[in-house]
């Protein structure tokens, strides 16, 4: 007789994999990958290849010669991590630079603590992180390189609108005099393109584009963007409302410091967020305060990637007491 | 907004592609083989030994508990032995194997093809009617339908729910009987209400059967009043008791509790029917409406089959089974059972043969769980899937039941949602199974 598969329910399969999930985060990157390479010519290039080969090389060196385990680069979430952290650099960092924040994401971040689903945190932020420690100068130069797609303009500095800000309050100008002082920094162009800052950041509107990507694929649910957008919101509205002369409004501040760049790819990353929607809306909520209190009391003008890493670390706790919703009332087992 | 129910689920493709067969009559094999455990509880006692005759119809296997039913012969001929025989998984159960001669019925039974409207009976008489007749739940369980009609003591129905929701992928034997058999659907509707004592009926469908819905309406605007008819919006697993209650009246089963606890009783589309040719017609459960199914077979069947045909012999009517065809089911692709064993025969409740190749049903190498937190947003029960599946893998029986995995209804929509592929119902079924029994062992307090 034939030989027939014998094996319990479910026999079907809805046909995602985490393959096409990893593809999906890439098609929804490729705008601002996109952007990138419009301002930066070559060198966004350069930053992209080098982090997602650095990083696929990386996961496949440790998984075949040091884990001896099977091989999963194929899965390509090494290659999402690698395009993340390029568009998580300045356009300028050289190579090497790269490379060790390849090795700092795969290899510490992901690897040390069992691969995909194991790390606490983010690769990508920590690789960033990492470099952003050990390299501040070359991680703040925000020179804009030549691009074929700009002829005529050359290396231009392009401090990040944050940045700018943080310094001319510092020399006691207002808010409104630094706007003005620095033409470029009109909504329009945050909104759709401005060159300056890290690669990734310099259109909200990519951003957003492939934001509506994931959630169409529901690849992503709009929970922890949502939050922490708000929040970033709520937060900067009330200083701004308690003094304009010292706080920016709160617009300036979602379309900047990588707030979009940020809550849609760095802090939906599956493996380090909450499974509950009700852990999820804390956890933006503690993303958007930290990211607030770092701009505004610490020592770095943007904040984002340090709120996200310190979330992540209560993301353990919060799926262990954070329950969904369950179907139905508790009945007493009397 | 069309209703649904509120929480999880999951789209699979409707695959529906025998919806359009009318439904036909199966020819009457040689052999037959009628198992004495077709429903949840005590296996039913046989009452013939070898060498009886036997008529169609005539109970050949007697309830053996409160929680049992009758079982009748579903031809006429001689038994040929009283003995166990293989079912679908292979597993040695109690038969009444019977060859056939003829087809001589029960003179009791009404074998007209008029409509008996009129419900003569009283609500014990009905009762007793449905059990004698052997009638169990056409939907999955196969619970005893008597027992679901006499709630325990202290609890009241108030709605009867007519599930015709048929989410499973593949399955059209209840829309069938909704599009052919209507009015009888109807009328087992009212009597089991009758039975119950309620004046509200609904009848739930979900809206890829229009026509089931537009015939539904027609005749309960113009006849059957007290029956509501609501369209569903289509999604998996709608046709679960708890879904439906909650689609339906907005109703939540408490956790570990019963329907008739939310003060409702659900019965199916194929069980109404089947309640109907009872009460109405003095005729017991020992045929129903099979579908053959899949993409694989040259022809897509809805049969009327009598209960005890070998399963080779139906998949042998249908051209044999295609050298493509890598697994095939008994029911549907979500919770249905793999047939291991082709002579195997049906039941009162096999709704179904699906025949899948090896593309549909393939199950993929299984990969790192990568928390995304999708099986959690598609349990219809509100559990978290990969962690059961974590704490099932480490034996942690005391959290397994924190985490309430007694609640799990098996649907099946965590795993076959999983990007990675992760087996999560193999585990969680298990250990649910060992969860239950170290519960039902404690000492009440
Ligand atoms: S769906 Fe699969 S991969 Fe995703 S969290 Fe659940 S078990 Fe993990
Ligand atoms: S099988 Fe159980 S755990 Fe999985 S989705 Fe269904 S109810 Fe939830």
């Amino acid at each position: 007789m034939r030989k027939l598969i014998v094996s319990p329910a479910p026999h079907v399969h809805g046909d995602e994999s985490t393959r096409k999930i990893m593809k999906d985060v890439l098609i929804a990157l490729a705008p601002s990958m996109l952007v990138a390479v419009y301002f930066y010519g070559l060198s966004a290039i350069k930053l992209l290849l080098v982090g997602v080969i650095a990083c696929m090389g990386v996961e496949f060196l440790i998984q075949k010669y040091l884990m001896r385990t099977k091989v999963t680069v194929t899965d390509l979430s090494a290659a999402v991590t690698g395009v993340l952290l390029a568009l998580n650099l300045p356009p300028t960092a050289p190579w090497w630079v790269i490379v060790i924040g390849a090795v700092v994401a795969i290899g510490v971040a992901k690897m040390t603590f069992g691969g995909l689903g194991h790390n606490i945190f983010n690769p990508a932020l920590v690789g960033r992180v990492f470099l952003l420690i050990s390299f501040p100068v070359i991680m703040t130069d925000w020179t804009v390189p030549a691009s074929w797609f700009r002829p005529g303009v050359d290396a231009v500095t392009g401090a990040t609108p944050l940045a700018l800000v943080k310094e001319g309050l510092a020399q006691g100008m207002t808010v409104d005099q630094i706007i003005s002082a620095n033409p470029d920094l009109t909504y329009g162009q945050m909104l759709f393109a401005r060159a300056g800052g890290s690669a990734g950041e310099a259109s909200a509107l990519a951003i957003i584009l492939g934001f509506i990507y994931l959630l169409v694929r529901r690849v992503i649910r709009p929970h922890i963007p949502v939050t922490i957008i708000l929040t970033v919101a709520v937060m900067t509205g009330i200083f701004w409302l308690i003094d304009p002369s010292q706080y920016t409004d709160p617009l300036f501040n979602i379309l900047t410091g990588g707030v979009l760049l940020g809550s849609v790819f760095m802090a939906t990353d599956y493996v380090t967020s909450p499974m509950a929607v009700k852990g999820m809306v804390i956890y933006g909520i503690g993303i958007g305060v930290l990211t607030v209190l770092i701009r505004y009391f610490g020592s770095y003008p943007e904040g984002v990637s340090f709120a996200i890493l310190i979330m992540n670390s209560i993301v353990p706790l919060l799926n262990k007491y954070i329950k969904p919703a369950r179907f139905g009332k508790e009945v007493s087992h009397a | 907004m069309r209703r649904t129910f509120s929480m999880g689920g999951v789209h699979p493709h409707d695959c529906k592609i025998s919806a359009d067969s009318a439904i036909e009559t199966f020819p009457l094999p040689q052999r037959m083989y009628i198992s004495m455990s077709q429903h949840l509880g005590a296996p039913a006692k046989p009452l013939v030994q070898k060498g009886d005759k036997v008529r169609t119809g005539q109970l050949i296997g007697a309830s053996a508990g409160f929680i049992s039913a009758n079982i009748h012969s579903s031809v006429s001929g001689t038994v040929a032995a009283v003995e166990p025989y293989a079912d679908l998984a292979g597993n040695p159960v109690m038969h009444v194997i019977i060859d056939v001669e003829g087809d001589e019925w029960d003179e009791s039974i009404d074998r007209t093809p008029d409509i008996v409207r009129d419900i003569t009976l009283s609500p014990t008489e009905i009762i007793k009617r449905i059990a004698d007749c052997g009638v169990v739940g056409l939907g999955g369980a196969s619970f005893p339908t008597h027992v679901k009609l006499s709630p325990p003591p202290g609890k009241k129905a108030e709605f009867l729910i007519i599930n015709g929701a048929e989410c499973e992928p593949y399955l059209t034997s209840d829309y069938r009987l909704m599009i052919e058999h209507a009015e009888e659907v109807l009328l087992g509707a009212r009597i089991m209400m009758k039975a119950l004592g309620v004046v509200e009926g609904y009848i739930g469908i979900e809206d890829n059967k229009p026509e089931a819905i537009k015939k539904m309406r027609e005749l309960t605007a113009s006849s059957y009043p007290e029956i509501k008819v609501v369209s569903l919006r289509k999604k998996y697993p709608q046709g679960g008791e708890k879904q439906l209650i909650d689609a339906v009246t907005g109703r939540r089963v408490p956790s570990m509790g019963l329907p008739i606890d939310a003060g409702v009783v659900v019965q199916n589309v194929g069980t109404s029917f089947a309640v109907y040719e009872a009460v109405q017609k003095n005729k017991p459960l020992f045929e129903g409406v099979m579908t053959v199914t899949g993409e694989c077979l040259d022809s897509q069947h809805n049969f009327l089959l009598r209960v005890g045909t070998p399963f080779e012999k139906i998949l042998e009517a249908v051209g044999g089974v295609p050298q493509k065809t890598a697994k095939i089911i008994s029911g549907g692709p979500m919770m249905g059972k793999a047939v291991a064993n082709l002579s195997a025969a049906s039941v009162k409740s096999t709704s179904s043969l699906l025949l899948l190749t090896e593309k549909q049903t393939k199950r993929m190498e299984e990969s790192e769980c990568i928390r995304c937190g999708k099986c959690v947003q598609a349990c219809p029960m509100g559990l978290e899937p990969y962690l059961l599946n974590k704490l099932a893998r480490a034996g942690r029986m005391e959290d397994l039941e924190h985490n309430k995995v007694y609640d799990c209804i098996e649907c099946g929509c965590c795993m076959f949602t999983c990007p990675a592929y992760i087996p999560l119902l193999d585990y969680i079924r298990t250990a649910k199974a060992d969860v239950m029994r170290i519960m039902r062992s404690r000492p009440k307090k």
